[in-house]
């Protein structure tokens, strides 16, 4: 069964992700391939929460694949201020749009408006749920650097409000690939991600710690987030945990000479500047990925030509 | 622990404790102080004059203490013995009509259970005001929000929509 929405990275198998991915890798070779493959096309961007970068990203993606992108605008300026629902709001966009982004503060948002409409929904974060675009390029970006078999990967910062997280964990859990959670205790994984995890890998791929000491060495790939100052009752507690998750010139002397670093941005002081030059830095990258991979994901849902086929094959959830 | 004693209704002697009814359901084997729980997911609190006889924390061979709940002139519908089933696993429902156990069998959880239980979490999509009705996959141990994935495992009584 092909897939018509993408709400969660639990949903893709790796076959669907490898599809994902190398398509992505097409389009990124080649874009002008592509330039006018969705001519006449509209997405609607439904942002209820800001999010320049991710917004910006599916637009380029759009104009890039040769549509157009029609904005709902902020959610100040629009009827949601009046009291209208999420469901009548995607009901009332579908009929403007051949498909629609979603980004809204609620868990399960994107699962719940998939229900009212025909047309594809995209998830681009549900509040602390789901980010399965951010997962695909997060994951493009590894495959890149370090491949996607055989891999020791550290995961470190705030694991438990981290929704690029979370999904990154559990789409990792389709390959052959060992995951260190690395956070202060108050902020480790949720365990009902824990839960999932473990029912998806036997949990035999999952570690947690404290210190990034610990596994440093083993890593072939270091994903970084921030640890936010407000999730602290004090910001006594914070300075405690503060300085050990950040990663400066004097942290990678016990790393391997291939680890590859990547942060999902916006970054504040978790990686020193001076790590941006060295080669172990893919944070930028991992940016500019994010196109071709909404490309992708966007030309597989919105074609008609047996392309979407490709993506199917999984149960759907 | 055989299942034996219950064909022999060997809970018998500590059953008289709480009146016999004359028709309605008697559910039994729920466990030790989850009566009131069962009451409440029957919308039951008295106040429409019900007759309902409870016993609490009664010996029981199967599971050491029991909860009786008798419930007289209704019987259950599917959709409350799905419910029940998630807060008292072990539970008999015994069908009686003039004084005789005309039917009686043991609860199965369901897979799903629907708009009958409300998510705990601040967060979720369905506690946000949309015309959206909860659902939660039953697990071995538990229930999990579909929508938010918010797991519940201990507390799932407190989460009846009443
Ligand atoms: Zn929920």
């Amino acid at each position: 069964m092909r897939h018509d929405h993408l709400i969660t990275s639990k949903q893709l198998t790796r076959g669907d992700i490898e599809t994902i991915l190398d398509r992505a890798a097409e389009i990124d070779a080649d874009p002008s391939a592509v330039a006018d493959r969705h001519t006449n096309t509209l997405l609607g961007l439904l942002f209820f929460e800001p999010s320049t970068r991710t917004k910006m990203s599916f637009e380029t993606a759009m104009k890039r694949l040769g549509g157009d992108v029609v904005d709902m605008g902020s959610v100040e300026s629009s009827s949601v201020k009046k009291g209208e629902t999420l469901a009548d709001t995607v009901r009332v966009i579908e009929g403007y749009t051949d498909a629609l982004v979603l980004r809204h503060p609620k868990q399960g948002a994107a699962k719940m408006a998939s229900e009212y409409v025909d047309v594809p929904l995209l998830n681009a974060g549900d509040g602390a749920g789901h980010h399965p675009t951010q997962t695909m390029l997060d994951l493009y970006t590894i495959r890149e650097n370090a491949g996607l078999d055989d891999l020791t990967i550290g995961i470190m910062g705030d694991l438990k409000y981290g929704r690029t997280v979370h999904s990154l964990a559990h789409a990792l859990t389709n390959f052959d690939v060992r995951q260190h959670f690395v956070s202060p205790e108050s902020l480790r994984l949720p365990r009902e991600v824990v839960y999932d995890l473990h029912q998806a890998d036997d949990g035999a791929g999952i570690r947690e710690h404290e210190s990034l000491e610990e596994i440093l060495p083993e890593l072939d790939v270091l994903y970084v987030t921030r640890i936010q100052r407000e999730r602290f009752p004090d910001e006594q507690e914070y300075q405690k945990v503060a300085g050990e998750y950040q990663i400066g010139p004097e942290t990678l002397e016990a790393a391997g000479d291939d680890l590859t670093i990547m942060h999902p941005l916006p970054r504040v002081d978790e990686i020193d500047p001076a790590i941006d030059e060295t080669d172990h830095a893919a944070y930028f990258d991992q940016a500019h990925n994010g196109v071709p991979v909404r490309m992708a994901l966007l030309d597989l849902l919105l074609s008609d030509d047996g392309a979407t086929d490709r993506i199917g094959g999984a149960a759907d959830e | 622990m055989s299942d034996t004693h219950d064909h022999h209704d060997g809970d018998d002697d500590h059953e008289l404790r709480v009146s016999k009814i004359r028709s309605g359901t008697v559910i039994d084997h729920v466990r030790g102080g989850q009566a009131l729980n069962v009451l409440a997911i029957l919308g039951i609190d008295g106040s429409e004059g019900e007759e309902v006889s409870v016993g609490m924390n009664v010996p029981s061979d199967r599971l050491a203490r029991k909860d009786i709940v008798k419930v007289e002139g209704r019987e259950l519908s599917q959709d409350e013995v799905d419910v029940l089933s998630l807060i008292a696993p072990d539970a008999t429902i015994n069908i009686v009509r003039d004084y005789e156990v005309i039917e009686k069998h043991r609860v199965e959880p369901p897979e799903i259970v629907a708009g009958v239980l409300s998510c705990p979490n601040a967060g979720c999509i369905t506690t946000s005001g949309e015309p959206v009705s909860s659902r939660f996959e039953v697990l071995e141990d538990g229930v999990r929000c579909d929508y938010c994935g918010t797991i519940v495992r201990d507390e799932i009584a407190g989460l009846i929509d009443t």
